[in-house]
């Protein structure tokens, strides 16, 4: 069948099952946008290619799927780039594919020509510059297989112009579809060496503190459910970082919650003290980890991870273990079995104790404000934590109420916690939270977002109401940079630079009423429920609630940045 | 150049397409890696290049470079040379000042080598020779302050043959 190469393209995007597309036209991808008029494929149009690609990690994060947006070339290319890397540190499906200016013009400094694919090398997982119509079947084929298998991360497409154009025989081509992928340089490893998973069940027999560190890659092996069942067999608590939360529910008693520099004491502390840290699809990122020379120096390692680049890139491990998580705990939890667990696990009670010690003697805690006082975010969280099913999915921005919802929040689920945290996006919630609804219409979704955050991306609740899309958003808004105010308080001597945004400029109540959405303001406790109330039961368009908060209130505990673990502050007291 | 301890030669075998010497060259400058020099160009099966790097291993661990070279869709083998387990060969041309006195030992110097003269004006030829890199590197400061310029390859490697 002769096809050309715009249709070869929305053809071959709708074989790789792509329900949805965020993006933006623009000149360089014009001719792609006529064939999406006839595509079962939704198009989503946003307001700013940053909020495409952020809601095409959203809906991604929440259901699993790699996410698609697509936008022109030059100026449109640059602003998907803070997605890209997002994506890239958060090892989050997706596929973007940008316009290019035609073939002939490549080099020259074309109208809205840069180099896309040269910007974006380090951001994604892999890239194409597609040079022949005749290629675009395949290269969808493989970038979506990239995308998604061993350690998922974005792949982009860049097309030129002509490429696409029916009118231009540049873009003619013969449509077929491969029936296989064959890229003789990728072969990600899924199963675990068998002798290695072996050697890993002995070290876990002859520990006596033993923590699992369960990181992102959990969740992207779909193995939350192997995790708690490797806990519950060997009875030994697990943290879950920010990138994790969710793949152990917070009520189980084996969930010790989240490490990291603002975790709590008994996650950073049990890891901290514990013989055996076993790592499964973590990175030992600098902020779980704290001061790497003093972090966990008892613990052997198990470290378990689809990217071999991650074993011994941070902390070498004692047993590196190349493979999917999913595979390798389900082999793991075998060959413990065979080697008599549980009955053969030593006591272990007093480890237990002395975590329930901990978590006694060092709870997350804050003060409830005086009356007439501006909110506590602690309290609003907590308030909207109980007002909410149990799979509502949250997403956040960036700074202390982010902090403060991974603290505060009572995950129940996998998948019900979204945020950017390798790259640390401002901006990142309101269009993550559209992705994910778009992607789970069934769940309720909530962002939590800064004033500071909101105001990067916000535009996009005007994409949400035009489509119809019933996000939620609560701001946190303590009228600060809060998180930047924070440091500057405890390691700038109180000097304030550039941190104060103004608690009603603009006015969050009336921006969001001119974005089409439901918007309120409240400033004592006893409205926060309410308002709650009445967002819940807002269906047919996004509402957002501007939450008067106390710009004094700092997030605890704390690692201070280049110290150890164990130099922990876990209040305002500064006592430990 | 000194030899062995610093350097490491990796030989990586990887698809020849556009872009792929920028991704091989990119990750090293993203990761903070050094690159001593490089070599690049098609095998005997044209889809392929190689490429031979000799990298700085202070700049970080070779199990890592090579792990994130790994990484990229479009390497398809690493081998990591021992200078020891590889044999390794440079082309340098080099263009040196002669006086009548000076250009027969200049001669039988490159010669010894078994280097060729490319090209000679006035007081000056350029030779070029091909050998170790140990070699070149002797050839040049036996030439001493009569080096004008040179040029070399960068080394290029392929594993020893074990029977
Ligand atoms: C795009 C971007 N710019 C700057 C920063 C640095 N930064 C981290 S948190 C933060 C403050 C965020 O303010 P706000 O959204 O109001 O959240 P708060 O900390 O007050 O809860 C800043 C500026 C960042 N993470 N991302
Ligand atoms: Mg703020």
């Amino acid at each position: 069948m002769k096809t050309n190469g715009g249709a070869a393209l929305i053809k071959a995007l709708e074989l790789e099952g792509v329900d949805v597309i965020f993006g933006l036209p623009g000149g360089a991808i014009l001719p792609v946008y006529d064939p999406i008029i006839d595509s079962p494929i939704r198009h989503i149009l946003v307001r700013h290619e940053q909020g495409a690609g952020h809601m095409a990690e959203g809906y991604a994060h929440a259901t699993g799927r790699p996410g698609v947006a697509m936008v022109t070339s030059g100026p449109a290319a640059t602003n998907i780039i803070t997605p890209l890397a997002d994506a890239y540190m958060d090892s989050v499906p997706m596929v973007v594919i940008t316009g290019q200016v035609g073939t002939a013009g490549i080099g020259t400094d074309a109208f809205q020509e840069v180099d896309t694919v040269g910007i974006t090398r380090s951001v994604t997982k892999h890239h194409e510059l597609v040079t022949n119509a005749a290629d675009i079947p395949r290269i969808v084929r493989e970038a979506f297989h990239i995308a998604t298998t061993g350690r998922p991360g974005p792949v982009l497409i860049d097309i030129p112009k002509d490429l696409v154009d029916p009118t231009n025989p540049n873009s003619a081509l013969d449509w077929y579809w491969p029936d296989s992928v064959d890229l003789a340089g990728y072969n990600p490893r899924l199963d675990g060496d068998p002798a290695l998973i072996e050697d890993a069940a002995r070290l876990i027999n002859a520990s006596q503190r033993p923590v699992l560190y369960a990181g992102g890659g959990i969740l992207k092996a779909r193995a939350a459910e192997s995790l708690l069942a490797l806990a519950e067999l060997l009875d030994i608590p697990v943290v879950t970082t920010l990138m994790a939360r969710g793949a152990v529910p917070d009520d189980h008693p084996l969930c010790l919650g989240m490490p990291g520099m603002h975790g709590n004491y008994t996650a950073v502390t049990a890891m901290q003290e514990s013989d055996l840290l076993i790592a499964l699809g973590s990175r030992f990122d600098d902020r779980v980890t704290g001061k790497i020379d003093a972090f966990a120096s008892h613990a052997k390692i198990i470290h378990v991870d689809i990217d071999p680049a991650e074993l011994g890139k941070v902390r070498r491990p004692d047993v590196g273990i190349t493979g999917d998580c999913r595979l390798v705990i389900d082999e793991l939890i075998k060959a413990l079995k065979q080697l008599g667990a549980p009955e053969n696990q030593p006591d272990r009670s007093s480890w237990k104790s002395t975590i329930s010690g901990w978590q006694e003697k060092f709870p997350l805690s804050y003060v409830q404000s005086e009356p007439g006082d501006l909110l506590k975010p602690q309290f609003v969280l907590e308030q909207l934590r109980d007002n909410t099913p149990d799979d509502c999915i949250v997403a956040s921005g960036v700074g202390q109420h982010q902090m403060w919802t991974a603290q505060y929040w009572k995950f129940q689920h996998p998948y019900t916690w979204i945020n950017s945290g390798g790259l640390g996006t401002m901006g990142f919630a309101v269009p993550a939270a559209i992705g994910a609804k778009v992607g789970r219409p069934d769940r309720m979704v909530w962002a939590v977002d800064g004033d500071g955050c909101f105001q990067m991306t916000a535009q996009e609740l005007v994409t949400a109401a035009a489509e119809r899309i019933p996000v939620k958003i609560a701001i946190l808004n303590n009228a600060y940079l809060g998180m930047v105010r924070q440091w500057q308080e405890m390691f700038y001597e109180e000097r304030y630079s550039e941190v104060y945004l103004s608690p009603d400029l603009p006015d969050y109540k009336m921006w969001a009423e001119a974005m089409g959405c439901v918007g309120m303001r409240v400033e004592s406790p006893e409205d926060v429920l309410p308002a709650i109330q009445r967002a819940n039961e807002v269906d047919d368009r996004p509402v957002v609630i501007d939450f008067r908060t106390d710009a004094s209130e700092k997030v605890f505990p704390m690692v201070p940045a280049g110290k150890s673990n164990s130099e922990i502050v876990v209040g305002p007291e500064g006592l430990r | 150049m000194s030899p062995a301890t610093r350097h490491h030669i990796l030989s990586v075998l990887v698809e020849n397409k556009p872009g792929v010497l920028a991704r091989v060259s990119g990750l090293f400058a993203r990761r903070g890696f050094n690159i001593f020099s490089l070599a690049v160009a098609p095998t005997d099966d044209a889809t392929r290049s190689r490429i031979t790097i000799v990298v700085d291993v202070e700049s970080a661990p070779l199990e890592q470079i090579t792990k994130q070279l790994d990484k990229l869709i479009n390497v398809l083998q690493i081998d990591e040379l021992a200078p020891s387990d590889a044999v390794e060969r440079e082309l340098m041309i080099v263009t040196v000042t002669v006086t009548p006195e000076s250009k027969p030992a200049v001669l039988l110097l490159t010669d010894e080598y078994s280097g060729a003269v490319l090209d000679e004006a006035g007081d000056r030829i350029t030779v070029s020779l091909g050998g170790t890199p140990e070699a070149l590197d002797a050839f040049t400061s036996q030439m001493g302050t009569a080096v004008v310029a040179y040029q070399r390859t960068g080394r290029i490697a392929l594993p020893r043959i074990t029977s």
